[in-house]
Protein backbone atom coordinates (compact mmCIF):
# COMPACT_ATOMS: atom_id res chain seq x y z
CA UNK A 1 0.00 0.00 0.00
CA UNK A 2 1.55 3.29 -1.32
CA UNK A 3 -0.15 7.05 -0.39
CA UNK A 4 0.92 10.27 -1.54
CA UNK A 5 -0.93 13.59 -0.47
CA UNK A 6 -0.88 16.49 1.45
CA UNK A 7 0.27 16.67 4.80
CA UNK A 8 -2.39 18.27 7.60
CA UNK A 9 -0.43 19.21 10.52
CA UNK A 10 -1.44 18.85 13.92
CA UNK A 11 0.14 19.21 17.76
CA UNK A 12 0.10 17.03 20.67
CA UNK A 13 -2.49 15.45 22.49
CA UNK A 14 -5.36 15.88 19.95
CA UNK A 15 -8.24 13.86 21.71
CA UNK A 16 -11.17 12.44 20.19
CA UNK A 17 -13.38 15.11 21.17
CA UNK A 18 -11.46 17.42 18.88
CA UNK A 19 -11.36 14.48 15.98
CA UNK A 20 -15.01 14.08 15.81
CA UNK A 21 -17.09 16.11 18.85
CA UNK A 22 -19.85 14.60 20.75
CA UNK A 23 -22.52 16.59 19.32
CA UNK A 24 -22.13 14.76 16.52
CA UNK A 25 -22.13 10.86 17.99
CA UNK A 26 -26.16 10.27 17.56
CA UNK A 27 -24.93 9.01 14.76
CA UNK A 28 -22.20 6.15 13.27
CA UNK A 29 -22.46 7.33 9.64
CA UNK A 30 -19.06 7.62 7.88
CA UNK A 31 -20.47 10.26 5.63
CA UNK A 32 -22.03 12.55 8.05
CA UNK A 33 -18.92 12.19 10.33
CA UNK A 34 -16.65 12.78 7.60
CA UNK A 35 -18.61 16.27 7.45
CA UNK A 36 -17.22 17.02 11.19
CA UNK A 37 -13.66 15.66 11.15
CA UNK A 38 -11.34 17.09 13.10
CA UNK A 39 -13.44 20.34 13.69
CA UNK A 40 -12.89 21.51 16.59
CA UNK A 41 -9.02 21.35 15.84
CA UNK A 42 -9.50 23.26 12.58
CA UNK A 43 -13.00 24.03 11.36
CA UNK A 44 -11.94 24.22 7.65
CA UNK A 45 -10.29 20.69 7.76
CA UNK A 46 -13.41 18.53 6.43
CA UNK A 47 -14.35 21.13 3.39
CA UNK A 48 -10.81 21.47 2.29
CA UNK A 49 -9.03 17.90 2.93
CA UNK A 50 -8.63 15.95 -0.35
CA UNK A 51 -8.62 12.00 -0.85
CA UNK A 52 -5.11 10.67 -0.34
CA UNK A 53 -4.07 13.55 2.43
CA UNK A 54 -1.91 12.44 5.00
CA UNK A 55 -2.79 13.61 9.17
CA UNK A 56 0.76 14.24 10.66
CA UNK A 57 0.67 14.91 14.77
CA UNK A 58 2.94 14.91 17.62
CA UNK A 59 2.38 12.77 20.51
CA UNK A 60 -1.13 11.02 22.10
CA UNK A 61 -2.39 11.11 19.20
CA UNK A 62 -6.56 10.08 19.87
CA UNK A 63 -6.59 10.27 23.42
CA UNK A 64 -9.54 10.38 25.30
CA UNK A 65 -12.32 8.26 24.73
CA UNK A 66 -13.12 4.84 22.58
CA UNK A 67 -15.10 5.88 20.63
CA UNK A 68 -14.32 4.44 17.12
CA UNK A 69 -16.11 7.17 15.18
CA UNK A 70 -12.83 9.32 15.56
CA UNK A 71 -11.15 6.43 13.16
CA UNK A 72 -14.16 6.26 11.10
CA UNK A 73 -14.62 9.82 10.72
CA UNK A 74 -10.70 9.89 9.37
CA UNK A 75 -10.91 7.33 7.12
CA UNK A 76 -14.16 8.70 5.58
CA UNK A 77 -13.20 12.12 4.97
CA UNK A 78 -10.70 10.46 2.37
CA UNK A 79 -7.46 10.68 4.84
CA UNK A 80 -5.04 7.74 3.72
CA UNK A 81 -2.89 7.40 7.15
CA UNK A 82 -2.21 9.00 10.12
CA UNK A 83 1.53 9.85 11.04
CA UNK A 84 2.35 10.67 15.24
CA UNK A 85 5.04 10.69 17.29
CA UNK A 86 2.54 8.21 19.44
CA UNK A 87 -1.02 7.38 19.78
CA UNK A 88 -3.23 6.88 22.43
CA UNK A 89 -3.93 3.08 22.76
CA UNK A 90 -7.64 2.89 21.79
CA UNK A 91 -7.29 5.53 18.90
CA UNK A 92 -4.26 2.37 17.29
CA UNK A 93 -6.41 -0.39 18.65
CA UNK A 94 -9.46 0.75 16.48
CA UNK A 95 -7.60 2.03 13.96
CA UNK A 96 -6.22 -1.26 12.74
CA UNK A 97 -9.99 -3.08 14.05
CA UNK A 98 -11.41 -1.22 11.40
CA UNK A 99 -8.76 -0.09 8.90
CA UNK A 100 -7.37 3.15 9.08
CA UNK A 101 -3.68 3.37 8.13
CA UNK A 102 -1.47 4.42 11.23
CA UNK A 103 2.51 5.15 11.77
CA UNK A 104 4.25 6.22 14.56
CA UNK A 105 7.58 8.21 13.14
CA UNK A 106 9.02 11.14 15.67
CA UNK A 107 11.32 12.26 13.24
CA UNK A 108 8.36 12.32 10.65
CA UNK A 109 6.45 13.78 13.22
CA UNK A 110 9.00 16.44 14.11
CA UNK A 111 10.22 18.16 10.35
CA UNK A 112 6.56 17.99 8.72
CA UNK A 113 4.47 21.19 8.22
CA UNK A 114 1.32 21.67 6.85
CA UNK A 115 1.28 21.76 3.29
CA UNK A 116 4.39 19.17 2.75
CA UNK A 117 4.00 16.50 0.02
CA UNK A 118 4.49 12.91 2.19
CA UNK A 119 4.65 9.90 0.44
CA UNK A 120 4.18 6.39 2.68
CA UNK A 121 4.95 3.02 1.73
CA UNK A 122 2.55 0.93 4.18
CA UNK A 123 4.46 -2.43 3.14
CA UNK A 124 7.89 -0.96 4.02
CA UNK A 125 6.91 1.88 6.96
CA UNK A 126 9.06 4.06 4.97
CA UNK A 127 7.90 7.71 4.94
CA UNK A 128 9.39 10.36 2.41
CA UNK A 129 8.75 14.20 3.01
CA UNK A 130 8.75 15.22 -1.14
CA UNK A 131 8.97 18.84 -0.06
CA UNK A 132 11.52 18.97 2.09
CA UNK A 133 13.59 16.03 0.20
CA UNK A 134 13.64 13.72 3.81
CA UNK A 135 13.69 10.24 4.55
CA UNK A 136 12.41 8.94 7.66
CA UNK A 137 11.57 4.77 8.82
CA UNK A 138 8.41 4.73 10.81
CA UNK A 139 8.80 1.85 13.52
CA UNK A 140 7.63 -1.24 12.62
CA UNK A 141 3.85 -2.66 13.06
CA UNK A 142 4.10 -5.45 15.51
CA UNK A 143 3.91 -8.67 13.28
CA UNK A 144 0.31 -9.86 15.01
CA UNK A 145 -0.79 -6.70 14.11
CA UNK A 146 0.29 -7.82 10.32
CA UNK A 147 -1.54 -10.34 10.37
CA UNK A 148 -4.20 -8.44 11.26
CA UNK A 149 -4.40 -6.64 8.93
CA UNK A 150 -3.38 -9.47 6.43
CA UNK A 151 -6.73 -11.05 7.23
CA UNK A 152 -8.64 -8.05 6.44
CA UNK A 153 -9.25 -6.85 9.74
CA UNK A 154 -10.61 -8.30 13.33
CA UNK A 155 -14.07 -9.16 12.22
CA UNK A 156 -12.54 -10.74 9.60
CA UNK A 157 -10.39 -12.70 11.23
CA UNK A 158 -13.04 -13.84 13.14
CA UNK A 159 -14.74 -14.73 10.21
CA UNK A 160 -11.87 -16.76 8.70
CA UNK A 161 -11.90 -18.83 12.14
CA UNK A 162 -14.96 -19.80 11.40
CA UNK A 163 -16.21 -18.73 14.72
CA UNK A 164 -19.21 -17.04 13.48
CA UNK B 1 7.03 -19.83 39.04
CA UNK B 2 8.49 -15.97 38.32
CA UNK B 3 6.83 -12.99 40.63
CA UNK B 4 3.61 -11.89 38.86
CA UNK B 5 1.28 -8.50 39.57
CA UNK B 6 -2.19 -8.65 40.40
CA UNK B 7 -2.60 -7.47 36.77
CA UNK B 8 -0.26 -10.14 35.30
CA UNK B 9 -1.78 -13.28 37.09
CA UNK B 10 -5.59 -12.02 36.05
CA UNK B 11 -4.59 -11.97 32.61
CA UNK B 12 -2.90 -14.72 32.69
CA UNK B 13 -5.67 -16.94 34.57
CA UNK B 14 -8.35 -15.62 31.68
CA UNK B 15 -5.29 -17.05 28.81
CA UNK B 16 -5.43 -20.33 30.38
CA UNK B 17 -1.42 -20.14 31.41
CA UNK B 18 0.70 -20.16 34.60
CA UNK B 19 2.53 -17.04 33.63
CA UNK B 20 2.35 -14.30 31.14
CA UNK B 21 4.40 -11.04 31.01
CA UNK B 22 4.66 -7.54 29.84
CA UNK B 23 4.72 -7.00 25.89
CA UNK B 24 3.41 -11.16 25.73
CA UNK B 25 0.36 -11.40 22.83
CA UNK B 26 -2.48 -13.26 24.81
CA UNK B 27 -6.02 -14.73 23.31
CA UNK B 28 -7.88 -14.72 26.54
CA UNK B 29 -11.84 -15.47 27.82
CA UNK B 30 -13.62 -12.08 28.41
CA UNK B 31 -15.94 -12.39 31.94
CA UNK B 32 -18.35 -9.04 30.78
CA UNK B 33 -18.54 -7.27 27.54
CA UNK B 34 -20.09 -3.89 27.61
CA UNK B 35 -21.21 -1.19 25.40
CA UNK B 36 -23.24 1.73 25.58
CA UNK B 37 -25.71 3.92 22.92
CA UNK B 38 -23.15 5.35 21.66
CA UNK B 39 -20.21 2.54 20.88
CA UNK B 40 -22.88 -0.64 20.92
CA UNK B 41 -24.68 0.45 17.64
CA UNK B 42 -21.25 -0.23 15.89
CA UNK B 43 -20.85 -3.47 17.37
CA UNK B 44 -24.26 -4.72 16.62
CA UNK B 45 -24.16 -3.26 13.01
CA UNK B 46 -20.12 -5.29 13.04
CA UNK B 47 -22.25 -8.28 14.82
CA UNK B 48 -24.72 -8.83 12.10
CA UNK B 49 -22.56 -7.56 8.62
CA UNK B 50 -20.28 -10.85 9.08
CA UNK B 51 -23.51 -12.79 10.10
CA UNK B 52 -23.35 -13.52 13.55
CA UNK B 53 -26.48 -15.25 15.03
CA UNK B 54 -25.91 -15.82 18.77
CA UNK B 55 -24.36 -13.70 21.31
CA UNK B 56 -21.41 -15.74 23.14
CA UNK B 57 -23.33 -15.73 26.28
CA UNK B 58 -26.56 -13.92 26.98
CA UNK B 59 -25.69 -13.22 30.68
CA UNK B 60 -22.07 -11.44 29.92
CA UNK B 61 -22.79 -9.19 27.23
CA UNK B 62 -24.18 -5.78 28.81
CA UNK B 63 -25.53 -3.10 27.53
CA UNK B 64 -26.33 0.12 28.97
CA UNK B 65 -27.97 3.22 27.21
CA UNK B 66 -26.80 6.04 29.20
CA UNK B 67 -25.00 8.57 27.28
CA UNK B 68 -27.79 10.43 25.22
CA UNK B 69 -30.94 9.05 27.84
CA UNK B 70 -33.11 10.16 28.28
CA UNK B 71 -33.04 10.59 24.15
CA UNK B 72 -31.81 13.90 23.78
CA UNK B 73 -33.12 13.59 20.03
CA UNK B 74 -34.40 11.68 17.13
CA UNK B 75 -31.14 10.40 16.03
CA UNK B 76 -30.22 9.50 19.60
CA UNK B 77 -33.31 7.89 19.92
CA UNK B 78 -32.66 5.67 17.00
CA UNK B 79 -29.18 4.65 18.54
CA UNK B 80 -30.87 3.50 21.66
CA UNK B 81 -33.22 1.36 20.14
CA UNK B 82 -31.14 -0.74 17.95
CA UNK B 83 -29.43 -1.35 21.69
CA UNK B 84 -33.22 -2.02 22.76
CA UNK B 85 -34.21 -4.10 19.89
CA UNK B 86 -30.99 -6.03 20.13
CA UNK B 87 -31.01 -6.51 24.03
CA UNK B 88 -34.72 -8.41 23.29
CA UNK B 89 -33.49 -10.06 20.36
CA UNK B 90 -30.45 -11.96 22.25
CA UNK B 91 -32.28 -11.59 25.48
CA UNK B 92 -29.69 -9.87 27.05
CA UNK B 93 -29.63 -10.40 31.12
CA UNK B 94 -28.11 -7.09 31.87
CA UNK B 95 -29.53 -4.36 29.41
CA UNK B 96 -30.53 -1.13 31.67
CA UNK B 97 -33.31 1.27 30.08
CA UNK B 98 -35.77 3.74 31.36
CA UNK B 99 -35.86 3.77 35.44
CA UNK B 100 -33.30 1.19 35.79
CA UNK B 101 -30.39 3.00 33.39
CA UNK B 102 -27.61 4.47 35.26
CA UNK B 103 -24.22 5.80 34.58
CA UNK B 104 -22.57 2.17 33.35
CA UNK B 105 -19.19 2.49 35.56
CA UNK B 106 -21.61 3.37 38.39
CA UNK B 107 -24.24 0.90 37.69
CA UNK B 108 -22.04 -2.36 37.09
CA UNK B 109 -20.46 -2.43 40.46
CA UNK B 110 -23.19 -1.47 42.46
CA UNK B 111 -25.47 -4.48 40.67
CA UNK B 112 -22.79 -6.98 41.12
CA UNK B 113 -22.20 -7.64 37.39
CA UNK B 114 -18.39 -6.90 37.99
CA UNK B 115 -16.71 -8.64 40.34
CA UNK B 116 -12.82 -9.11 41.78
CA UNK B 117 -10.39 -11.41 39.63
CA UNK B 118 -13.02 -10.59 36.27
CA UNK B 119 -11.61 -9.45 32.83
CA UNK B 120 -14.07 -6.87 31.31
CA UNK B 121 -13.75 -5.17 28.34
CA UNK B 122 -16.05 -2.24 27.49
CA UNK B 123 -16.48 0.07 24.99
CA UNK B 124 -16.02 2.87 26.71
CA UNK B 125 -12.87 4.61 27.74
CA UNK B 126 -13.81 4.46 31.50
CA UNK B 127 -14.36 0.76 32.04
CA UNK B 128 -10.83 0.87 33.71
CA UNK B 129 -13.28 1.74 36.96
CA UNK B 130 -13.80 -1.61 37.57
CA UNK B 131 -10.12 -2.00 38.57
CA UNK B 132 -11.60 -0.43 41.67
CA UNK B 133 -12.87 -3.87 42.66
CA UNK B 134 -9.19 -6.08 41.60
CA UNK B 135 -10.55 -6.77 38.00
CA UNK B 136 -8.42 -6.52 35.33
CA UNK B 137 -10.79 -4.02 33.20
CA UNK B 138 -9.73 -2.02 29.87
CA UNK B 139 -11.78 0.17 27.84
CA UNK B 140 -11.93 -0.66 23.63
CA UNK B 141 -13.81 -0.10 20.30
CA UNK B 142 -16.83 -0.86 18.90
CA UNK B 143 -14.85 -3.51 16.58
CA UNK B 144 -13.60 -5.25 19.58
CA UNK B 145 -16.51 -5.33 21.69
CA UNK B 146 -18.30 -6.99 18.42
CA UNK B 147 -15.89 -9.39 18.29
CA UNK B 148 -16.16 -10.29 22.35
CA UNK B 149 -20.07 -10.54 21.63
CA UNK B 150 -19.46 -13.60 18.88
CA UNK B 151 -16.50 -15.36 20.30
CA UNK B 152 -15.91 -14.21 24.29
CA UNK B 153 -12.17 -13.79 23.58
CA UNK B 154 -10.08 -11.02 22.64
CA UNK B 155 -6.44 -10.52 22.22
CA UNK B 156 -4.53 -8.06 24.76
CA UNK B 157 -0.67 -7.37 24.89
CA UNK B 158 -0.09 -7.40 29.00
CA UNK B 159 0.64 -4.06 30.03
CA UNK B 160 3.71 -3.29 32.03
CA UNK B 161 2.98 -2.39 35.31
CA UNK B 162 3.33 0.96 37.48
CA UNK B 163 2.74 1.34 40.97
CA UNK B 164 1.64 4.38 42.85
CA UNK B 165 2.24 4.33 46.52
CA UNK B 166 0.12 6.47 48.68
CA UNK B 167 0.71 7.06 52.29
CA UNK B 168 -0.21 9.35 55.17
CA UNK B 169 -3.39 10.21 55.86
CA UNK B 170 -5.60 12.09 53.79
CA UNK B 171 -6.01 15.88 54.58
CA UNK B 172 -9.41 17.09 55.17
CA UNK B 173 -11.65 17.77 51.50
CA UNK B 174 -9.31 15.93 49.64
CA UNK B 175 -10.74 12.13 48.00
CA UNK B 176 -9.73 9.91 45.61
CA UNK B 177 -10.60 12.29 43.05
CA UNK B 178 -7.07 14.74 44.21
CA UNK B 179 -4.95 11.53 44.37
CA UNK B 180 -5.43 10.40 40.51
CA UNK B 181 -5.25 14.14 39.67
CA UNK B 182 -2.31 14.62 41.46
CA UNK B 183 -0.52 11.89 39.63
CA UNK B 184 -1.93 12.78 36.50
CA UNK B 185 -0.52 16.76 36.89
CA UNK B 186 2.90 14.80 37.77
CA UNK B 187 3.61 12.02 34.74
CA UNK B 188 1.10 14.07 31.81
CA UNK B 189 -1.85 12.52 29.85
CA UNK B 190 0.34 9.66 28.33
CA UNK B 191 2.50 9.28 31.35
CA UNK B 192 1.45 5.40 31.66
CA UNK B 193 0.68 5.23 28.32
CA UNK B 194 0.08 1.43 27.31
CA UNK B 195 0.59 0.03 30.91
CA UNK B 196 -1.06 -0.57 33.90
CA UNK B 197 -1.62 1.27 36.82
CA UNK B 198 -1.35 -0.37 40.56
CA UNK B 199 -2.63 2.17 43.10
CA UNK B 200 -1.04 1.00 46.70
CA UNK B 201 -0.31 1.84 50.22
CA UNK B 202 -1.53 2.78 53.35
CA UNK B 203 -3.71 5.48 52.48
CA UNK B 204 -5.28 3.23 49.03
CA UNK B 205 -6.35 0.44 52.40
CA UNK B 206 -8.36 3.31 53.92
CA UNK B 207 -9.89 4.52 51.39
CA UNK B 208 -13.69 3.86 50.22
CA UNK B 209 -14.55 1.87 47.45
CA UNK B 210 -16.34 5.46 46.14
CA UNK B 211 -13.32 7.05 45.90
CA UNK B 212 -10.93 3.59 44.83
CA UNK B 213 -13.88 3.91 41.82
CA UNK B 214 -12.89 7.69 40.91
CA UNK B 215 -9.52 6.61 40.82
CA UNK B 216 -9.31 4.16 38.74
CA UNK B 217 -11.66 5.99 36.63
CA UNK B 218 -9.18 8.39 35.96
CA UNK B 219 -6.24 5.75 34.82
CA UNK B 220 -6.91 6.61 30.85
CA UNK B 221 -6.82 10.02 31.32
CA UNK B 222 -3.18 9.29 32.45
CA UNK B 223 -3.12 6.81 28.89
CA UNK B 224 -3.66 3.92 30.77
CA UNK B 225 -4.59 0.55 29.43
CA UNK B 226 -6.20 0.07 33.38
CA UNK B 227 -5.66 0.47 36.38
CA UNK B 228 -6.32 -1.81 39.64
CA UNK B 229 -6.41 -1.51 43.41
CA UNK B 230 -6.02 -5.57 45.29
CA UNK B 231 -9.28 -6.26 46.57
CA UNK B 232 -9.05 -5.89 50.40
CA UNK B 233 -11.86 -6.39 53.60
CA UNK B 234 -13.29 -2.91 51.74
CA UNK B 235 -13.68 -4.59 48.88
CA UNK B 236 -15.35 -7.26 50.62
CA UNK B 237 -17.93 -5.33 52.80
CA UNK B 238 -18.90 -3.64 49.08
CA UNK B 239 -18.86 -7.10 46.74
CA UNK B 240 -20.56 -9.49 49.15
CA UNK B 241 -23.81 -8.62 49.30
CA UNK B 242 -24.23 -7.75 45.21
CA UNK B 243 -21.65 -10.19 43.20
CA UNK B 244 -23.95 -12.38 41.38
CA UNK B 245 -21.07 -14.55 40.31
CA UNK B 246 -18.25 -16.11 42.89
CA UNK B 247 -15.45 -13.89 43.07
CA UNK B 248 -11.65 -13.94 43.40
CA UNK B 249 -8.98 -12.13 44.96
CA UNK B 250 -5.97 -11.69 43.43
CA UNK B 251 -2.85 -9.55 44.74
CA UNK B 252 0.59 -8.64 43.75
CA UNK B 253 3.37 -10.90 44.37
CA UNK B 254 6.27 -9.43 46.32
CA UNK B 255 9.10 -9.32 44.15
CA UNK B 256 6.52 -8.44 41.04
CA UNK B 257 8.34 -6.35 38.19
CA UNK B 258 7.40 -2.91 37.55
CA UNK B 259 8.17 -0.47 34.96
CA UNK B 260 8.13 2.24 37.62
CA UNK B 261 7.15 3.00 41.24
CA UNK B 262 6.40 6.38 42.64
CA UNK B 263 5.54 7.12 46.35
CA UNK B 264 3.38 10.08 47.78
CA UNK B 265 2.67 11.41 51.25
CA UNK B 266 -0.66 12.75 51.31
CA UNK B 267 -0.32 14.55 53.72
CA UNK B 268 1.43 17.20 50.82
CA UNK B 269 -1.49 16.59 48.87
CA UNK B 270 -4.12 19.07 48.74
CA UNK B 271 -7.89 19.29 46.76
CA UNK B 272 -6.70 19.53 42.80
CA UNK B 273 -8.12 21.29 40.33
CA UNK B 274 -7.46 20.56 36.54
CA UNK B 275 -7.28 23.81 34.59
CA UNK B 276 -8.57 23.83 31.02
CA UNK B 277 -7.47 21.90 28.18
CA UNK B 278 -6.22 18.91 29.78
CA UNK B 279 -6.45 16.99 32.83
CA UNK B 280 -2.43 17.34 33.25
CA UNK B 281 -2.77 20.96 33.86
CA UNK B 282 -3.28 20.42 37.78
CA UNK B 283 -3.05 22.74 40.83
CA UNK B 284 -3.79 22.98 43.99
CA UNK B 285 -7.07 24.88 44.32
CA UNK B 286 -5.63 27.08 46.79
CA UNK B 287 -3.74 28.50 43.68
CA UNK B 288 -6.43 28.99 41.26
CA UNK B 289 -7.51 32.13 42.26
CA UNK B 290 -10.65 34.03 41.30
CA UNK B 291 -11.63 32.11 38.33
CA UNK B 292 -15.75 32.56 37.56
CA UNK B 293 -17.89 30.13 37.16
CA UNK B 294 -21.22 29.76 35.18
CA UNK B 295 -21.81 26.12 35.67
CA UNK B 296 -21.18 23.36 38.23
CA UNK B 297 -21.48 19.76 37.06
CA UNK B 298 -21.58 17.32 39.79
CA UNK B 299 -22.05 13.49 38.77
CA UNK B 300 -20.30 11.17 36.28
CA UNK B 301 -18.91 7.51 36.28
CA UNK B 302 -16.17 9.80 37.84
CA UNK B 303 -17.76 11.32 40.71
CA UNK B 304 -22.05 10.77 40.89
CA UNK B 305 -21.58 8.15 43.62
CA UNK B 306 -23.45 8.27 47.13
CA UNK B 307 -19.91 9.74 48.99
CA UNK B 308 -19.80 12.49 46.23
CA UNK B 309 -23.05 13.62 46.79
CA UNK B 310 -22.95 13.26 50.33
CA UNK B 311 -19.93 15.50 50.67
CA UNK B 312 -21.91 18.03 48.32
CA UNK B 313 -24.84 17.96 50.85
CA UNK B 314 -22.70 18.78 53.64
CA UNK B 315 -21.11 21.40 52.36
CA UNK B 316 -24.44 23.12 50.35
CA UNK B 317 -26.61 22.38 54.04
CA UNK B 318 -28.06 26.17 54.56
CA UNK B 319 -26.38 27.69 52.01
CA UNK B 320 -27.44 28.99 48.37
CA UNK B 321 -25.48 29.16 45.03
CA UNK B 322 -24.17 32.22 43.60
CA UNK B 323 -26.81 34.14 42.19
CA UNK B 324 -25.35 33.57 38.58
CA UNK B 325 -24.64 30.36 38.74
CA UNK B 326 -26.23 27.12 37.52
CA UNK B 327 -25.49 23.97 40.06
CA UNK B 328 -26.58 20.51 38.25
CA UNK B 329 -26.61 17.39 40.28
CA UNK B 330 -26.77 13.57 38.75
CA UNK B 331 -27.12 11.24 40.92
CA UNK B 332 -24.99 8.26 38.86
CA UNK B 333 -27.39 5.51 39.80
CA UNK B 334 -31.56 5.04 40.12
CA UNK B 335 -29.81 3.62 43.56
CA UNK B 336 -27.70 6.64 44.53
CA UNK B 337 -30.52 8.27 43.52
CA UNK B 338 -32.99 6.86 45.79
CA UNK B 339 -30.50 7.20 48.70
CA UNK B 340 -29.82 11.01 48.37
CA UNK B 341 -33.82 11.55 48.30
CA UNK B 342 -34.45 8.97 50.94
CA UNK B 343 -31.34 10.63 53.16
CA UNK B 344 -32.90 14.62 52.34
CA UNK B 345 -29.61 15.64 50.21
CA UNK B 346 -32.70 16.86 47.25
CA UNK B 347 -34.15 19.06 50.12
CA UNK B 348 -30.60 20.72 50.35
CA UNK B 349 -29.73 20.82 46.72
CA UNK B 350 -33.12 22.08 45.81
CA UNK B 351 -32.92 24.91 48.47
CA UNK B 352 -29.78 25.63 47.70
CA UNK B 353 -30.50 26.49 44.36
CA UNK B 354 -29.39 23.25 42.16
CA UNK B 355 -31.05 20.92 39.73
CA UNK B 356 -31.30 17.75 39.81
CA UNK B 357 -30.90 15.62 36.73
CA UNK B 358 -32.06 12.05 36.18
CA UNK B 359 -29.11 9.70 35.94
CA UNK B 360 -27.21 10.52 32.63
CA UNK B 361 -23.67 11.02 30.97
CA UNK B 362 -25.01 13.94 29.54
CA UNK B 363 -23.11 17.40 30.51
CA UNK B 364 -19.73 15.18 30.79
CA UNK B 365 -19.39 14.70 27.23
CA UNK B 366 -20.93 17.55 25.76
CA UNK B 367 -24.58 15.39 25.10
CA UNK B 368 -26.66 17.22 27.16
CA UNK B 369 -28.45 18.29 30.06
CA UNK B 370 -26.34 20.94 30.41
CA UNK B 371 -24.39 22.16 27.33
CA UNK B 372 -21.26 25.78 27.71
CA UNK B 373 -22.26 28.21 25.56
CA UNK B 374 -18.93 30.25 23.96
CA UNK B 375 -17.21 32.00 26.84
CA UNK B 376 -18.54 30.30 29.47
CA UNK B 377 -16.72 28.36 32.23
CA UNK B 378 -17.53 25.27 33.86
CA UNK B 379 -16.68 23.76 37.12
CA UNK B 380 -17.06 19.47 36.93
CA UNK B 381 -16.31 16.46 38.96
CA UNK B 382 -15.95 15.02 35.57
CA UNK B 383 -13.22 13.51 34.19
CA UNK B 384 -12.21 15.13 30.96
CA UNK B 385 -11.64 19.29 29.99
CA UNK B 386 -10.94 18.80 26.63
CA UNK B 387 -11.51 21.78 24.28
CA UNK B 388 -15.17 21.84 23.70
CA UNK B 389 -16.30 19.20 25.90
CA UNK B 390 -19.05 20.38 27.50
CA UNK B 391 -20.33 22.81 24.36
CA UNK B 392 -18.90 25.22 22.81
CA UNK B 393 -15.12 25.15 21.72
CA UNK B 394 -14.82 28.30 23.20
CA UNK B 395 -16.40 27.33 26.63
CA UNK B 396 -13.89 26.17 29.25
CA UNK B 397 -13.53 22.87 31.62
CA UNK B 398 -12.22 22.65 35.01
CA UNK B 399 -12.06 19.75 37.02
CA UNK B 400 -11.81 18.67 40.67
CA UNK B 401 -13.51 17.08 43.29
CA UNK B 402 -17.36 17.32 45.01
CA UNK B 403 -16.27 19.23 47.71
CA UNK B 404 -14.52 22.09 45.71
CA UNK B 405 -17.71 21.70 43.05
CA UNK B 406 -20.10 22.41 46.24
CA UNK B 407 -17.78 25.12 47.35
CA UNK B 408 -17.40 26.67 43.77
CA UNK B 409 -21.17 26.67 43.50
CA UNK B 410 -21.74 28.64 46.55
CA UNK B 411 -18.80 31.16 46.13
CA UNK B 412 -19.79 31.75 42.34
CA UNK B 413 -15.44 31.39 41.69
CA UNK B 414 -13.42 28.36 42.44
CA UNK B 415 -13.12 27.81 46.03
CA UNK B 416 -11.22 26.09 48.31
CA UNK B 417 -14.53 23.72 50.63
CA UNK B 418 -12.91 25.73 53.81
CA UNK B 419 -13.37 29.08 52.35
CA UNK B 420 -17.64 28.33 52.83
CA UNK B 421 -17.39 25.95 55.56
CA UNK B 422 -15.64 27.98 58.56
Amino acid sequence: MKFNGKAWKFGADIDTDRIIPARYLNTSDPKELAKHCMEDADPSFASRVRAGDVIVADKNFGCGSSREHAPIAIKASGVACVIARSFARIFYRNSFNMGLPILECEEAAASTESGDVIEVDMSTGEIVNVTKGKRFKARPIPPFMQELIAAGGLMESIRKKGAV
Amino acid sequence: MKPMTITEKILARHAGVKEVAPGELINAKVDIALGNDITAPIAISEFRRIGAKKVFNRNKVVLVPDHFTPNKDIKSAEQCKILRDFAREHKLKHYYDGGEVGVEHALLPEKGVVVPGDLVIGADSHTCTYGALGAFSTGVGSTDLAAVMITGELWFKVPESMKFVFNGRLRKWVSGKDLILHIIGEIGVDGALYRAMEFTGSAIDRLSMDSRMSMCNMAIEAGAKSGIIAPDATTEAYVSKRAERPYKFYSSDAGAAYSEVREYDCAEIEPKVACPHLPENTKNVSDVKNVSIDQVVIGSCTNGRLEDLEVAAKILRGRKIAKHLRLIIIPATPFIYNEAMKKGWFDIFLRAGAIISPPTCGPCLGGHMGILAAGERALATTNRNFLGRMGDVKSEVYLANPAVAAATAIKGKIAHPDEVTK
